[in-house]
């Protein structure tokens, strides 16, 4: 299936192959360099690249791109959800996946590479399975394995590979029993100039830190399931209790993992928790414009908005900002053309306010759009879709477990048309 | 490719690279010590498994990346083909196994076919699944030995874990998708065990199966298409032969038999429905394509393929000015086709804002995209059209030439209407620079001269001037437009018409030289033009039709869907043709397997097996299977003070909501505070009849099943809280007539007070999703000091979550609730003992929940134990087993409900539940456990 797999940094320097069959030349990268170049933006380079003998199928992650190399037909999802499988396997041993953090790896990544894939199907790419198998890299260990020349490499089969709990190794022992979960929720929105919301949706995810001895079963249950329309599950979940009583039921991984993600769809009416007045206009004559933002707060359920940030994408003509602003600092990167304005923590009593001159290229016709404003925000301790989680329940244990959850909305692509 | 690369010089990566023979942590890892593969050479032949498991990982993993490791052969041959192949640990095995198949030399064929032979058949599943990843490698190394392969592929296809399904698929996949008929005897098992297979597996295994259902199964949509197809052919067939009739009238027969499901075509429907909630992408794709070709169109709806079904979702397909291009152009695809006219003028709306985004590309695909939606709804093309006309003039060129091309193909197919927009664009020609819009524009006034009379000759007249600085396209249009206006109006544009076609035969290139030529003898007449002259004005003003704008993703239906082949449109190496449905499904026993004996087999086999791997489990963990474990752990603790534990630790951790019941207790009490007097009532005949009924009815139930003779009372209003009111329940486990799929509840009231209480009845159920209450018909009185018995019935969902409701009488409520024991949630069943094997056999592994036990003081004989267990849960005793082997039915979703207790000398026993709902399974372990120990 999968051929081989390049990785190439977002400068195109490729500083890492691996083949799972023979050995491709990597010229045939080039293909790929040509389509990267006619794509400017790194995003925007298409994920299937077709050759005169291969098909290449990459993602952008963090920086990089992995590409694959594919011969004959296969699900370019199945390539796809593989390789961000292998971007998050790296983030998880070594903290963060970045060309640095890989060649500082690189024995490692092979290893991991190696176990993932057979002949280039997938073997096993369970974290926790493979975690037995490579231990991630601890200081004190590499120094001891380069003292005494031992291995990295796991002595015995992981007894996950052998049940029908494949996300859980055996044997796991906590002095403190805890379980944390985090609902996560990302706010999806394109307002219209006057603030209306176009579209709305939320997406969330409640990952888990799940330190619990012995295999527990655990139930999670919500206090208003019925929110949930479009969910998607860790496999550990037990499907068909989720359709008959809308609980959670499930044994979990060991460690850190993604429970699940839902979707609550625009049907639904979903709370904006900032509105955003703002003036941006370029002038005919004189090669200048103004621009004039004001954040305030909208549905914040009584929460403090916190990590505000504005971005703007200007037009191209547009050379330098001279701005003020009333609360945050602001930057305007001439080169890449985007306006950050970072407030921070919002102040419902005095709003922030960014206001001024923009200087454009002489002689150049004025820009047609006026660019759309991206937010950031963060609130705590709050769901904005209003989910809560009703308890925690487990089962097949005695000991009695720390509990929490945490609720976090932020915005995601969130987008304010002007 | 070559089959030697591996040990051959070549050299795949850069010198730079890390060298694999050297130990990762010295360090060194950068230089080239030619003697480097010396020391894996002495750790394969050491005597420790850790270190030839680490050198032949570093071995492969220089294989991969085409490195040298020829000077290894012999060693690694020695050591594993030999040796570690038969090593007492299963991972040394694997490895082995993977080391050797990785080695692509011919000479090794024999012995590598030998090796996965032997590992196919291996006690250990994760050997056996390092064979299956074997087969496609030797695959590629000797096509040769396919018939070989594809027995042992065979062979793992029968295998029953689900570690092994995923890969030996994957190998059938590649070795040989076209043995259909090997995946017949194991079809319906892989479906079952679909489910609980690792991501990858399921991936491929769905694809497969996919492919195997359109051989064996009839088309589910054929309905309706036959309806009307029979009753033509029964027209048709009375006036043939009579033999042809005979036939004729079978068929018709046959076909006028409604349309019924295979069952198995419904179990892998069934059976892939929950994986649409995956994490995994590949995982939901698979099953969407599997709805999209295999289930009725009715079914597909649940993955919201017919565009009908996204048009809710509409707005999640609205574009922002940060997607990725690609994205943009699909979701721009999605919204052309959800246009309708409902919504049009939502999406037109949402097209302008797009067409002024500042990536140019986007805003052509959106302004392709208003044309195509003004072809498709007649009411908009107006909108549209004045929309595109006023994008004429915009700054942008690229926009503007966008425009007139789409503009271009809207005209045509109304063109008498709009010269006003063809003189507007006429105009256009001395500004607009890109060659395709120019072209555009001269085709249309060529085309349509005869509605802008005055301005053609002129326009010709310009383009004769900048003729040689055109583009080819352009130039080749300007000749059009001469010619046809030499055609309509010769008088004014002969003479520009004869120097355009001079110009165009000194042309470089030679299309136009050629194009100039086959006019020139087309329209002027001289003395040899042949007979096609007098019909050149109708080969050029022929009325054209009108072009069809078409989605850039039509015609690749054909592919199955979320393949590669269907993304790129074009058929991919190895791309299986998806087989259209068969006109008679092929035998369906061919998936028959004999169960009785396959079950016996398979336990026989498990049995054996597991006693085979005790030693590698307790080798390598010191502990016995995880997944038994971990069933069992599930009955340690009883569920319901586990949960109540946890709430109030919740509670007190973390300041969370009270639990629900609490709340109840709370608010009954103020109730009862506040309330002091109670009604007399008068009990009705019709209510006392309904009770006597119940009470023989449930006499009866406890002669036949609960021999002990006692049902349980449970008390739902406490006379004092009830302010003389006294509710008592029983699970009278009878079945409910009115509702077969809800637990009959019997309720008693008694009226303390020494006034009647009024108009009995149940309000305001709150129930758990799913949740479903028959009430009793209203008592309308209960006179003083009497009691009246009724029966309401509860589909509890097969859970123990308890149904609250208010108990209303005509002055007070109360909030009261029932909670099922686990027990009360299944009806008896009778199996017999060789049907209970059978059916247990079925309900193994997460199903089957196993628990040790000491039996109480009390439980001295088989009676004692029966007795208990049938009043803990409502089952009945399989007759003549010789265990006490117990069977019920889940009362809501019929799941069979197996309980069996072995007891052994000195009081151990041993108890085991067989339940496909392990909630239940658990629950009723831990009750059957309380009531045999004490």
């Amino acid at each position: 299936m999968i051929h081989s797999l390049f990785l190439i940094s977002n400068a195109g320097d490729l500083f890492l192959e691996k083949h799972w069959k023979s050995v491709i030349s990597r010229s045939v990268c080039d293909y790929f360099f040509e389509a990267r170049e006619k794509a400017v933006e790194p995003d925007n380079v298409p994920p299937v690249i077709r050759t005169p003998h291969h098909y290449l199928i990459n993602i952008y992650r963090e920086k990089i791109f992995f590409v694959s190399v594919i011969q004959t037909e296969v699900p370019p999802l199945f390539v796809i959800e593989f390789l961000h499988r292998v971007a998050e396997t790296f983030q998880d041993y070594f903290g963060e996946c970045s060309e640095t953090t890989i060649k500082d790896n690189v024995v490692i990544v092979y290893e991991l590479l190696e176990e993932m894939l057979d002949n280039g199907f997938p073997l096993a790419t369970e974290s926790n399975i493979l975690k037995e198998l490579i231990r991630p890299p601890t200081i004190l260990r590499s120094m001891v394995n380069t003292i005494t020349g031992s291995s990295n490499v796991g002595e015995t089969l992981p007894t996950g590979q052998l049940s029908t709990i494949p996300w859980r190794r055996a044997g796991v022992k906590y002095t403190s029993n805890e379980a944390y979960f985090d609902v996560v929720e990302e706010i999806d929105a394109i307002l219209d100039k006057s603030g209306t919301a176009v579209f709305a949706e939320i997406q969330g995810v409640i990952d888990a830190c799940v330190k619990l001895s012995g295999m527990p079963d655990l139930t999670l249950s919500f206090m208003n399931p019925r929110l949930l329309d479009d969910v998607s599950f860790h496999p550990c979940v037990r499907y068909k209790r989720w359709e008959s009583e809308r609980v959670i039921s499930f044994i979990p991984p060991d460690g850190n993992f993604q429970l699940m993600s839902y979707h609550i769809s625009a049907q639904n009416l979903v709370a904006i928790p900032v509105y955003v007045k703002q003036n941006i206009s370029f002038f005919e004559t004189g090669s200048s414009g103004r621009l004039d933002i004001t954040v305030g707060p909208k549905q914040t359920m009584g929460k403090t908005l916190e990590c505000l940030v504005v971005t703007v994408h200007m037009p191209k003509v547009v050379l330098s900002a001279n701005l003020s602003a009333t609360q945050g600092t602001y930057n305007y990167d001439p080169v890449t053309k985007i306006l950050v304005w970072d407030i921070g923590k919002l102040n419902p009593q005095k709003l922030p306010n960014l206001k001024g001159s923009l200087s454009l290229q002489s002689g150049a016709p004025k820009p047609e759009e006026n660019p759309s404003l991206n937010i950031d925000l963060k609130i705590q301790q709050l769901a904005i879709s209003g989910l809560k989680v009703n308890r925690l329940d487990v089962y097949g244990e005695k000991y009695k477990p720390f509990k929490g959850v945490k609720y976090v909305t932020k915005a995601g692509k969130f987008q304010v048309r002007t | 490719m070559s089959a030697s690369s591996a040990f051959s010089d070549e050299k795949g990566g850069s010198a730079s690279e890390p060298e694999y023979g050297h130990d990762p942590a010295s360090g060194g890892i950068f230089s080239s010590d030619y003697k480097r593969h010396d020391d894996l050479k002495e750790m394969l032949d050491s005597n420790k498994d850790s270190l030839k498991l680490e050198a032949m990982k570093r071995i492969v993993a220089m294989i991969a990346r085409g490195k040298n490791a020829s000077d290894l052969f012999p060693a690694v041959v020695k050591n594993v083909a030999c040796k570690n192949i038969e090593d007492p640990n299963q991972l040394i095995r694997a490895s082995a196994l993977r080391v050797l198949s990785s080695i692509r030399v011919t000479i090794i064929v024999p012995i590598m076919m030998l090796a996965i032979k032997e590992a196919a058949s291996d006690m250990s599943p994760y050997v056996r699944k390092t064979a299956a990843h074997a087969i496609p490698k030797l695959h590629s190394l000797d096509p040769e030995q396919k018939d070989q392969l594809i027995e042992v592929i065979e062979k793992l296809l029968a295998d029953k874990t689900t570690l092994v399904a995923g890969s030996v698929v994957m190998a059938f996949e590649e070795v040989c998708p076209d043995r259909i008929d090997l995946i017949h005897k194991n079809y319906r098992k892989l479906c079952n065990l679909l489910i609980d297979v690792e991501e990858w597996g399921q991936v491929v295994i769905i694809n497969m199966l996919t492919r195997y259902a359109r051989t064996q199964f009839l088309n589910p949509n054929v309905n309706e298409s036959l309806l009307e197809e029979s009753s033509e052919k029964a027209f048709y067939a009375s006036d043939d032969e009579e033999d042809e009739d005979k036939k004729a009238e079978v068929t018709t027969l046959e076909k006028r038999k409604p349309y019924v499901m295979d069952p198995d075509h419904r179990l892998l429907l069934r059976n892939t429905k929950p994986l649409l909630q995956s994490r995994n992408a590949a995982v939901v794709m698979a099953v969407a394509q599997l709805y999209f070709h295999l289930a009725p169109k009715a079914e597909v709806g649940i993955i919201a393929k017919a565009l009908g079904m996204f048009e809710p979702y509409l707005k999640s397909f609205y574009i922002r000015s940060t997607d990725p291009t690609q994205i943009k152009i699909l979701k721009l695809e999605v919204l052309t086709n959800l246009a309708n006219e409902a919504n049009i003028s939502t999406i037109l709306r949402e097209f302008q804002t797009y067409i002024k985004s500042m990536d140019k590309d986007f805003v052509a695909a959106s302004i392709q995209a208003i044309g195509r939606c003004a072809t498709n709804i007649g009411e908009v093309r107006d909108t549209c059209l004045n929309g595109l006309v006023q994008l004429l003039s915009n700054r942008d060129e690229l926009v503007v030439a966008e425009s007139v091309v789409v503009i271009k193909k809207l005209l045509q197919m109304q063109p008498e209407q709009h010269s006003d927009i063809i003189k507007h664009m006429a105009k256009l020609i001395d500004n607009i620079q890109v060659p395709m819009a120019r072209a555009s524009i001269l085709w249309l006034i060529g085309e349509y001269c005869e509605h802008v009379p005055k301005i053609a000759p002129d326009v010709l007249r310009k383009m004769a001037k900048s003729f040689t600085n055109e583009e080819d396209i352009v130039k080749l249009q300007i000749i059009n437009l001469a010619a046809k206006l030499y055609l309509t109006n010769s008088k004014q544009t002969k003479l520009l018409t004869q120097y355009v076609l001079n110009l165009a035969k000194y042309d470089q290139n030679y299309d136009i030289r050629d194009r100039a030529r086959f006019i020139r003898q087309l329209i002027v007449p001289t003395d040899k033009s042949g007979a096609l002259n007098k019909y050149a004005k109708k080969l050029f003003l022929a009325l054209k039709p009108a072009p069809v704008l078409e989605s850039p993703f039509k015609d690749r239906d054909h592919f199955q869907l979320g393949s590669l082949s269907h993304l790129l449109n074009a058929k991919a190496a190895g791309y299986q043709e998806l087989p259209d449905w068969p006109e008679s499904a092929p035998d369906p026993s061919v998936r028959n397997v004999e169960i009785p004996d396959w079950s016996k087999c398979s336990s026989r086999k498990d049995r054996k097996e597991k006693k085979v791997e005790k030693p590698f489990y307790s080798d390598s963990e010191g502990e016995s299977g995880p997944t038994e474990s971990a069933d069992s752990g599930n009955c340690g603790e009883s569920s319901a003070s586990g949960s109540d534990e946890s709430g109030s630790g919740s509670e007190s951790e973390e300041s969370r909501e009270e639990t629900e019941s609490e709340e109840e207790e709370e608010d009954e009490e103020e109730e009862k505070k506040k309330r002091k007097k109670l009604d007399k009532t008068k009990a009705k005949k019709q209510a006392e009849e309904s009770a006597e009924r119940c009470a023989i009815h449930t006499i009866h139930q406890i002669r036949t099943i609960a021999p002990s003779g006692s049902i349980k009372m449970y008390e739902l209003l406490h006379r004092i809280t009830g302010e003389g009111l006294a509710v008592e329940y029983c699970f009278s486990r009878q079945p409910f007539s009115p509702d077969p799929n809800m637990v009959a509840v019997q309720i008693q009231f008694t009226n303390n007070t020494n006034s009647e209480t009024k108009n009995l009845h149940i309000e305001d159920p709150r129930l758990q999703s799913g949740m479903r209450i028959r009430e009793f018909a209203e008592i309308d009185v209960l006179a003083a000091g009497e009691s009246v018995t009724v029966v309401m019935g509860i589909d509890f969902c097969d859970s123990t979550q308890a149904a609250n409701f208010q108990l209303c009488t005509h002055t007070r409520k109360f909030f009261v609730s029932i909670q099922p024991p686990v027990g009360e949630l299944m009806t008896p069943t009778f199996l017999t003992e060789n049907n209970f094997k059978k059916e247990q056999g079925k309900l193994m592994g997460m199903n089957e929940i196993l628990e040790k036990l000491t039996l109480g003081e009390k439980c001295v004989n088989e009676h004692v134990i029966v007795e208990r267990v049938t009043a803990t849960a409502n089952l009945s005793r399989v007759p003549c087993g010789s265990d006490k082997e117990f069977a019920g039915k889940t009362v809501s979703s019929g799941c069979l409900v197996l309980v069996t207790v072995t007891t052994k000398e000195g009081g151990g026993a041993q108890l085991t539940v067989n339940c496909e709902k392990m909630v239940i399974g658990t629950m009723l372990v831990k009750d059957i456990l309380q009531a045999l120990s004490q």
